[in-house]
């Protein structure tokens, strides 16, 4: 196995994810095929060969630093599922 | 056992760029609650960031003037975490290949010259703000701060006192502030500082484990936390216990450090490629069209002001503090020919009077010109040192030329021996008693008469001949 079911939970923590026992299971197998699969493309040889992070070879795609207009207030704060005054609110992060 | 602390900062500082680093919205600061914000730095779906190219070039502006290595190659990454000022549930920094490396500054602690390494300076995001209300069980969540740019700007642990970090701390701050690109306003948050120390026993190679301190908003509270954060320590290892490593917050109103233990957990923040940004390449030719625009600096301009000026160290400090500020004082030397005397005045009545008037330099009432034509005028005897004050107060309210007010009020010192010899006589005649008394040894009641013929004159007698007519009557008596 390239991966158990510790990682699995660990990783679900980290993305804030809840899953029973079941889906937990499922999930360690189905990571672990990918990851099997994985292997097939580490036998490439690659030495000397800078790691890819871009499709395309691009470089240097800048803006102008000019300001333009915002959206605003109101339609920053649309889809808030809850808001106050001008603000998101969230529940009380620090102590 | 005897202890030795070391000491590392991560700096960062926000960009006086007009726009954020990956969109067009404003990065002005005290706008009303997420006004300046669109679908990019809000986080929506589908949006993509594209590189402000005045970040790029601040940056490596900043590289440039602390000596370091610019990387040709340098990527974007995503930091993973969750927070509710990060909208899009990553922030986007630099990782790998961070735009700067291996660089440094001097420093000097109490005369001592001190190189302090500089391991990295990367450009990133800024989150957004929360805003705690103590009374509600909420807090508020403003994102106009969110995509504004910042630089981090990584030491080595280089330092071993407090002194050292805070003379690093504020050697960064001002060029930083030299080169135009941070406002370092500390208390909004412009420039903040995080500190590593640990203690490790004199002679060991190996360092002790750290604590990071935050919280720290000013030179002097970094100082006093780096202070007490080293007895702590020294504290618990000498009492056989162990140094955690953890997060501790200043407390500025306690003066101590406080553990965030139990809120903190493993950090694991998964960096990987932003997808999004395409790779910077920076090549010889832009990185020399940018070392053209770096300006002196201010530890050479320092050097430079004693030399030239021959005015003592901790004046050149002064006068340099700002860019605007050594422009100004250099502009009043080359139009006086006198260099102390040009800073014996910006240093006393110019920084005096801005500092009552809450004026920043470079919207002072009394220019440069004129106040150089003014030391030029007590130079020649024209007018005094006294009445130099008062045409100096009447600069600054009126915006006059100094020439305009002293011709206006009579202000012309009287150096017409003639005139002063009559005024002399009188004066004499009218203090028979301190006459008496000086002629007796009591040399001091001399300046008593000076004074008197001062104040006959409304202060407009040239000193040096009323001392010298003063002297020659007496004798003469």
């Amino acid at each position: 196995m390239k991966i158990t079911k510790h990682e699995v939970e660990y990783v679900a923590h980290l993305a804030r994810l809840q899953f029973d026992e079941e889906e937990k299971e499922k999930f360690t197998s189905q990571l672990n095929d990918i990851l099997v699969y994985m292997d097939i493309l580490n036998k490439v040889d690659t030495s000397g060969i800078e790691p890819t992070t871009h499709a395309i070879d691009l470089t240097n795609a800048f803006r102008d630093d000019i300001v333009k207009e915002s959206v605003g207030t109101e339609v920053t704060l649309t889809n808030a599922p809850d808001k106050f005054g001008d603000c998101f609110r969230v529940p009380k992060v620090i102590e | 056992m005897e202890y030795e602390p070391v000491i590392g900062l991560e700096i960062h500082a926000q960009l006086l760029t007009d726009s954020k680093i990956f969109c067009g919205c404003s990065t002005k600061f005290g706008a009303a609650p997420n006004s300046n914000t669109c679908p990019v730095c809000l986080g929506m779906p589908g949006v993509l960031p594209v590189m402000n190219k005045s970040v790029v070039e601040f940056t490596m502006k900043m590289a440039l003037a602390t000596n370091c290595r610019i990387n040709p190659v340098n990527r974007f990454a995503r930091k993973n975490y969750f927070y509710p000022d990060l909208p899009k549930g990553y922030q986007i920094s630099q990782y790998a290949y961070p735009l700067a490396e291996a660089g440094y500054v001097d420093v000097e602690v109490n005369g001592d010259k001190k190189r302090i390494g500089i391991t990295r300076i990367h450009m990133e995001e800024d989150a957004g703000k929360l805003v705690h209300d103590e009374r509600s069980p909420s807090s508020y969540v403003d994102l106009n701060r969110a995509c504004v740019p910042l630089i981090e700007i990584v030491s080595e642990p280089d330092m071993r006192t407090a002194e050292e970090a805070a003379a690093y701390l504020r050697r960064l701050h001002e060029i930083l502030v030299y080169l135009e690109i941070c406002d370092g306003n500390m208390e909004e948050g412009s420039f903040r500082c995080d500190a590593n120390v640990s203690l490790r026993p004199i002679g060991q190679a190996e360092f002790g484990t750290r604590a990071e301190l935050k919280n720290m908003n000013s030179f002097r509270n970094v100082q006093r936390a780096l202070e007490y954060e080293i007895s702590r320590q020294q504290y618990v290892l000498e009492s056989g216990g162990a140094v955690l490593q953890e997060t501790r917050l200043w407390d500025d109103s306690e003066g101590v450090t406080h553990s965030m233990r139990g809120k903190e957990e493993a950090h694991d923040y998964r960096y990987f490629p932003d997808p999004d940004l395409v790779p910077i390449v920076i090549s010889e030719e832009w990185i020399g069209e940018i070392a053209k625009t770096i300006p002196e600096l201010p530890l050479e301009k320092r050097e430079r002001f004693v030399r030239e000026y021959d005015i003592p160290p901790y004046d050149a400090g002064v006068l340099t503090a700002t860019r605007a500020l050594a422009d100004y004082y250099e502009e009043t030397v080359k139009c006086s020919g006198m260099p102390k005397g040009a800073s014996n005045w910006v240093m006393g009545d110019v920084l005096g009077h801005l500092k009552e008037d809450k004026l920043d330099i470079t919207s002072s009432p009394v220019k440069p010109k004129d106040l150089g034509a003014m030391i030029t005028l007590i130079e020649d005897d024209t007018i005094s040192g006294t009445i130099a004050k008062e045409v100096f107060g009447e600069m600054w309210k009126t915006g006059n030329p100094p020439g305009k007010i002293i011709e206006e009020k009579g202000l012309t010192q009287i150096s017409d021996s003639g005139a002063l010899e009559s005024t002399i006589d009188d004066v004499l005649k009218a203090n028979p008693d301190q006459v008496g008394q000086y002629k007796s040894g009591k040399e001091k009641l001399f300046g008593y008469l000076v004074g008197q013929t001062m104040k006959a004159t409304q202060g407009k007698a040239n000193p040096k001949l009323v001392n010298e007519i003063l002297k020659k009557k007496l004798s003469a008596l």
